[in-house]
């Protein structure tokens, strides 16, 4: 019983340690995001590359996302005799919830994964050595530029996401399933506030930093070799997905 | 001027370096020898201020570097360059950016300058005309050239090399330590090369230190050390395995 305890404790330690670790560095991160000199070129190489980049997977998924919603949502409502309800419910769903938190998924496969590959290899063939003994700060040139970048670019590719949602819904529920175009969209009009876009956009923006920042400590303090970089590439899409959850859960809860 | 005093650092419950003791004096150029893991590279990290002790200082000019904060820190390594074992150049930059880039983000000097100046040392390095390629499109050989520019392209004061002929054939391994004397003769830095080139070492340095088991044990000119008669020395020099003893 004592061995197990001890365990337990060490265990629990290790665990506030590093997470303390991790908070650490996003704090230094935060703190070098208003200290200049500012590195607008590489801001804007990271955005493209986050941005640009992943918009292929966006347009794909959201499309999809939204026809699968139409098809599901249509037959549901249509039980209760509220199929007129399907634009807002499509567009609700979107925007409040799948939009944020699928794009951010997607990201998290698609560039998150490259993110903590580049900054690993970085480590392990000593160019953030070579950084830091030409007494420049590696935080500056690889961490700002990604936190900042994924700020501003997360809110946009869900907008997008949401956008492609809508008329990926639009393309079954008024295509294929006869409903009219007007009811569609001016349902939508009625039904979504500003305030439902503004959740949608807090949520997008957390999720950018959780995925830039996990994405980045991971690569970062990677481990040796091939298998270090490969080991930290795959803790970061499992632990980047997993906070983008449960954080939608707590953030989800406050903001309704 | 360089002094290492009782510099001791431990990985876990492994003492990687016990107590080393070593005074670089300017200008010259020390070679670091010593069999593969045993300490040399994170001896040298020390040097550099990329690890910090567990007990020991290092002193560069007077300072201690081991109890500096970054800032300060910072303000030494604007006087160091470094040659890393595997070049660590930046994969995403062209040769022509990787040696410009030290010169681009710590100075102010003009374009036109920074031009001038990587093309000379492009050309100093036996480069020129390789400026536009990445690193992935040259050599190893051509790789420890460039890391070697890029080191030189701010006139440091100290040039540390981590192994800069590892991995190579014997012809640019010998073009590499010629680059290192040339470049040493015509810029006067004090220079730390860490190596297990035998015996093509005891044409490079002025002096040699050999590390062996977390400490020095052996510091002195190239005859020195080829004459010597410390069993650990010897053994190293004619390729034999050291047994793990203390001296």
């Amino acid at each position: 019983m004592e061995r197990l305890l001890r365990i337990l404790g060490s265990w629990a330690l290790s665990m506030i340690r590093r997470m303390g670790h991790m908070f650490t560095f996003l704090m230094n991160s935060f703190y070098f995001v208003f200290v200049p000199p500012f590195k607008f070129n590489l801001l804007l190489r990271q955005m493209r590359f986050f941005g640009n980049k992943s918009m292929a997977i966006i347009l794909l998924t959201g499309s999809f996302t939204g026809m699968v919603l139409a098809l599901q949502l249509y037959y549901t409502l249509r039980k209760f005799g509220s199929d007129a309800l399907l634009g807002p419910a499509i567009a609700l769903s979107l925007i409040r919830e799948l939009g944020p938190v699928l794009s951010a998924l997607m990201v998290t496969g698609r560039a998150g994964s490259a993110l903590t590959a580049e900054i690993g290899i970085m480590r392990i063939s000593e160019q953030i050595d070579a950084l830091t003994a030409m007494a420049l700060n590696p935080m500056r040139y690889l961490i700002v530029p990604n936190i900042v970048a994924a700020i501003m670019v997360f809110p946009l590719l869900a907008a997008i996401f949401d956008v492609i949602g809508i008329y990926g819904g639009y393309a079954i529920a008024v295509k294929l399933l006869g409903m009219s175009e007007g009811t569609y969209f001016s349902q939508m009009e009625v039904f979504v506030d500003m305030e439902d876009i503004m959740q949608g956009i807090y949520k997008s923006v957390s999720f950018g930093v959780i995925v830039s920042w996990v994405c980045c400590y991971k690569g970062f303090y990677t481990g040796y070799g091939a298998e270090g970089v490969s080991k930290a590439t795959t803790e970061a899409v499992v632990m980047s997905s997993v906070l983008i959850l449960i954080w939608d859960y707590f953030i989800g809860s406050v903001l309704l | 001027m360089i002094e290492v005093i009782d510099l001791e650092k431990s990985f876990d419950s492994q003492k990687v370096l016990d107590g080393v003791n070593l005074t670089i004096f300017d200008k010259e150029l020390m070679a670091i020898i010593g069999k593969s893991g045993g300490g040399k590279s994170v001896f040298l990290k020390h040097l550099i201020g990329l690890l910090k002790p567990d007990k020991g200082s290092v002193l560069v000019d007077g300072v201690d570097i081991t109890r500096l904060g970054t800032k300060e820190l910072d303000r030494i390594r604007e006087k160091l360059g470094v040659v890393f074992q595997g070049g660590a150049l930046f994969d995403s930059l062209t040769v022509y950016e990787n040696v410009a880039f030290p010169l681009k983000e710590k100075t102010k000097v003009s374009k036109k300058e920074i031009q001038d100046r990587v093309m000379q040392a492009l050309e100093d390095v036996g480069l020129w005309g390789m400026e536009k390629k990445y690193p992935a499109e040259i050599s190893g050989g051509m790789k420890k050239r460039v890391a070697l520019a890029r080191a030189l392209i701010t006139e440091p004061q100290i040039v540390f090399f981590d192994e800069p002929t590892t991995g190579l054939d014997p012809i640019i391994l010998n073009s590499i330590h010629r680059l290192i004397v040339d470049t040493h003769n015509k810029y006067g830095f004090t220079g730390v090369i860490i190596s297990h080139d035998i015996p093509e070492i005891f044409d490079v340095a002025d002096r040699i230190a050999m590390l062996h088991n977390g400490v020095i044990v052996e510091v002195g000119t190239p005859d020195e050390i080829k004459n010597s008669f410390n069993p650990i020395v010897r053994q190293f020099i004619i390729g034999m395995e050291v047994p793990s003893f203390k001296p």
